[in-house]
């Protein structure tokens, strides 16, 4: 029992003198953002340069350069709004893909929508007076028939029969 | 009153869609233009306004550290500077690049009078660059002598152009 107890204690203090002499391996404090990461912000800004070209799809190398500050602000612990502020204070709003809801930008969110009412109201309009004028045009013919007298009706009836009889 | 809305509401929009137009083809400033102003915060922190340097010539070089035809036209550039000692002003705009990359180039370069980014694009904005390399030379009077769009091919091809406006 006392050579068991002696031989444990030897490991124990083995190990515990291995891991104080060997060098540690060192972490890394703030881990290199993914591609997911970078593309996840690259996607909301255009590249400065190519036109309408988002900027996690743009294959130049300035666009490469660009990723790689995003790369490098994440890294640093800028946040997805600082990054984006970044690029703007750099290249200007048009570098955004939503562009700010400021001044004239308004028009971009408020016209389209803006068109499709009116577009709507108009067709609705016109669907209501086609509508009208086709119930008018109905109404009319009832009317038409219905004033003719029962031998009027008959001579027509009768003209009718001749006709398809001589076909 | 509703119909005069809709109306006026489309004349409005057809006049801003006009206007953006008239922008997008306006092309190029001018030679015989007066050079809009700007302040360049250069990268090593000092600001060169162009108002300052009125009765001098100035040579407003934009560029990039992507642009391949940049490279060689800078060594041509500083050439000219180095010539003039001071009495032609040369001031670099770095056009949507990234500021390590250019620092990069400029040291690539030897490029010793001052550039500084274009932050938020508004110099080539007002000067209405389509790309780099662009070039544009303005007299003592404060107006556009020469626009050269794309790279100079040699160091003379400048003296040549500098020269009828410096003396």
């Amino acid at each position: 029992m006392r050579k068991f107890i002696t031989q444990i204690l030897a490991l124990f203090l083995s190990i515990t003198f291995l891991s104080l002499t060997f060098p540690h391996v060192a972490t890394a404090q703030d881990p290199t953002p993914s591609d997911d990461e970078v593309n996840a912000i690259a996607k909301q800004l255009y590249c400065p340069v190519c036109e309408n070209i988002p900027l996690d799809a743009c294959a130049t190398q300035a666009c490469t350069q660009w990723r790689g500050i995003i790369r490098d602000k994440l890294a640093e612990g800028w946040s997805e709004k600082e990054i984006n502020q970044y690029f703007v204070d750099q290249y200007g709003d048009r570098v955004l893909a939503e562009p700010p809801p400021r001044g004239l930008n308004w028009l971009v969110y408020l016209v389209p929508p803006a068109a499709f009412l009116v577009g709507a109201y108009l067709l609705y309009k016109n669907f209501r007076t086609w509508r009208a004028a086709n119930d008018e045009q109905d109404t009319g013919q009832e009317q038409d028939i219905s004033s003719k007298t029962k031998p009027e009706i008959d001579e027509y009836v009768a003209k009718l029969e001749e006709e398809l009889r001589n076909r | 009153m509703k119909k005069i809305l809709i109306w006026g509401g489309l004349a409005a929009l057809l006049l801003l869609v006009a206007i953006g137009l008239n922008r997008a083809q306006q092309g190029q400033i001018g030679v015989g233009e007066l050079a809009p102003d700007f302040t360049l915060t250069a990268f090593d922190g000092e600001e060169y306004r162009l108002a300052d340097y009125k009765g001098k010539v100035v040579v407003v070089n934009f560029w990039a550290s992507w642009c391949v035809t940049c490279k060689p036209e800078a060594w041509d550039l500083e050439s000219a500077w180095r010539n003039y000692q001071g009495d032609v002003i040369f001031l670099g705009v770095d056009y949507v690049d990234t500021e390590k990359e250019a620092k990069a180039y400029l040291e690539e370069t030897d490029v010793t009078y001052p550039n500084g980014p274009d932050k938020r694009t508004q110099i080539s904005q007002a000067y209405r660059v389509d790309g780099v390399p662009e070039t544009f030379i303005i007299d003592k009077s404060g107006k556009i002598a020469h626009v050269q769009i794309g790279p100079f091919s040699s160091f003379e091809e400048i003296i040549n152009i500098i020269d009828p406006l410096y003396k």
